[in-house]
């Protein structure tokens, strides 16, 4: 599959494979390879369990115990991720590659305040002191388009609603000027009405700032307005990847299909929320058998 | 494919006041007020003893003995609770027991908060051998009877407030370790503290800057109820003799003595008791009111 290449490659992920210990050894990523260049917003689809949050961890170093990478790597700037020693990893979290959480009413430490909590990784990752830490803070936070920064900045995060802790985590990811910022499903866990402008958010400031980003969701409406380019991941393969206009516009795969298919249409009540034919899902499972077996038949022979 | 541009929309402000500080969220809950006014004036009347105590402690007046508080037939002008068999003035010898009570519950509940919690921070943290160590070492020490074991000590150790400090530490420490480690254990799976390791904090950072917080509110309440407790086993290790010695007046001490002449001056056991009642149920209250107002989620 050959994909257009405008900018330089900012992280590339090379066939990478992980299993489930828990789950007899069950692959959970299946030689996944995507790149994601300078300046994109790169759209990483599947249902549950394709196997797209163990990329986002994996990239970020928090696998769970249960899972266990076997074999690829993860290339960012010419540095594989995955072979850093924990201390260089460090290094590279919160000052090249940033988070937004999916769940904003967990993610943040209910015991702190805002302003703590966001100038923590300015002045650990940026070297800014407490002060300029907080000025730069508050600029963020009207960056996010909160209205009163200031009581927001001395709010703990019971006292703001999920929009606006969402706009907290946004503001305080892009705030540290990572070249990298991965949105684990940032809209998932909101209203709809708040999702559009979440979106809208995300898309804005990544245009400003120039940050690539790596969007994680199982929304193929949400993907379609913000990123560039997009891979479906089917049971931690890839099943297609490509520029989001033709995959969404002209699928290949039967699989993309259903997934289009089973989406809400606002305008066409009539047609939507079909699910995915079971002939579709057979196919499916055939190719991922065969490409397991090929697999292992290339490692034995 | 459709792009959304950038828009001005604001985010709606909440409509909610700036949130009061803990100071002043402290001054509004009654419980803090009156219990830690209460402990407040224990400390003063503590450290301004000789300055407030209408006569000496020790002083004994056989000529006064038993006499009965103010308000009772028989009773005489400057001994405004009675004295005791010894013609000691009970009211003088409350005043001076605040002392030997009120060291003990500072100094041996912070001990033993300090080596529980740093213990069980680290245990519940750290996981692996360190947790099983220090969990393991609690569940062993917890099987030996408390206030055998603080006898035991004591007896061991010799009398005196630093041994009856030193038992109390030995045996609550694990208190506070069970309690800190559940927590801490709960603390590290929370996405906030997964979060600060996405940025990229140190284990130390995201222990005191993600976790310890957290922990801070059970803490504090833990250590005021240690203190209450601190206060009833330096009493019943003074009624049985083996705290400070007998020329310091304590509360357990003056309980001890008033037993023994209970059906002809009964006021001699119901004052300390009283004191000793009065500060534990103050410590507890207080415990109550601070882990309510400290703790960021509970409050309104």
């Amino acid at each position: 599959m050959t994909v257009p290449r405008l900018t330089p490659t900012r992280l590339s992920i090379e066939t990478l494979s992980a299993i489930s210990l828990r789950d007899g050894d069950k692959p959970v990523l299946r030689r996944v390879s995507l790149a994601v260049d300078t300046g994109e917003v790169h759209g990483l689809v599947g249902e549950s369990g394709a196997g797209k949050s163990t990329i986002a961890k994996a990239i970020l170093g928090i696998i769970p115990s249960q899972v266990k990478v076997t074999g690829g790597q993860i290339d960012f700037e010419g540095r594989d991720l995955l072979a850093l020693r924990p201390g260089e990893l460090r290094d590279i979290l919160g000052r090249d590659i940033a988070l937004i959480p999916q769940d904003p009413s967990t993610a943040l430490n209910p015991a702190r305040r805002i302003d703590a909590q966001m100038t923590d990784g300015l002045c650990l990752k940026r070297g800014l002191s407490a002060k300029e830490a907080r000025t730069r803070a508050r600029a963020l936070l009207e960056e996010v388009q909160i209205r009163d920064p200031d009581r927001v900045l001395t709010s703990y995060p019971h006292q703001l609603s999920g929009g606006m802790r969402q706009r907290v985590l946004i503001a305080a990811a892009f705030g540290l000027e990572p070249k990298l910022v991965i949105a684990d499903e940032p809209t998932t866990a909101l209203d709809v009405t708040v999702q559009k402008q979440i979106l809208r958010l995300i898309r804005s400031l990544q245009e400003s700032h120039g940050t690539s980003v790596l969007f994680v969701s199982h929304d193929l409406g949400v993907v379609a307005k913000i990123c560039d380019r997009v891979t479906v991941l089917y049971m931690g393969k890839v099943v297609e990847q490509g520029v989001t206009a033709d995959v969404l516009n002209a699928p290949r795969h039967a699989y993309t299909k259903a997934l289009l298919a089973a989406n809400p249409r606002y305008d066409r009540p009539d047609i939507g929320l079909e699910p995915t034919p079971p002939e579709v899902v057979a196919t499916l499972r055939a190719e991922i058998a065969a490409f397991d077996a090929s697999i292992a038949g290339a490692r034995n022979g | 494919m459709e792009h959304w541009a950038p828009t001005t929309t604001t985010a709606a402000a909440d409509t909610s006041p700036q949130p009061p500080s803990v100071a002043a969220r402290l001054v509004r809950d009654p419980k803090v007020v009156c219990a830690g006014g209460f402990i407040l004036l224990l400390i003063v009347v503590a450290v301004a003893a000789p300055l407030v105590a209408p006569q000496d402690p020790l002083a004994q007046n056989l000529l006064m003995a038993t006499v009965p508080p103010a308000g009772f037939p028989d009773a005489e002008a400057g001994f405004l609770l009675g004295t005791d068999g010894l013609g000691r003035d009970v009211l003088s010898r409350v005043i001076f027991g605040t002392r030997v009570s009120l060291t003990v519950a500072f100094v041996a509940a912070g001990l033993a908060c300090l080596i529980g919690s740093v213990l069980g921070l680290l245990a519940g943290f750290l996981g692996g051998w360190v947790e099983v160590l220090v969990s393991r070492l609690v569940d062993i020490w917890m099987a030996f009877p408390p206030v055998l074991l603080s006898i035991l000590l004591v007896a061991v150790l010799g009398t005196g407030l630093h041994s009856v400090i030193a038992a109390i530490v030995v045996i609550d420490w694990t208190r506070f370790c069970r309690v800190v480690r559940t927590e801490t254990m709960g603390q590290a799976q929370m996405d906030y503290v997964v979060a600060a390791r996405t940025i990229g904090f140190a284990r130390p950072a995201i222990l005191f800057r993600e976790i310890f917080p957290n922990v801070v509110p059970v803490l504090i309440a833990l250590l005021t109820l240690e203190m209450g407790i601190a206060v009833v086993v330096e009493a019943i290790l003074s009624f049985v003799g083996l705290s400070v010695s007998s020329d310091t007046p304590t509360w357990g001490g003056m309980i001890a003595e008033g037993r023994q002449v209970v059906h002809e001056a009964w006021w001699v056991l119901a004052v300390p008791l009283a004191a000793l009642f009065a500060t534990v149920v103050a410590f507890n209250q207080l415990g109550d009111g601070l882990a309510r107002s400290l703790d960021p989620v509970l409050r309104r």
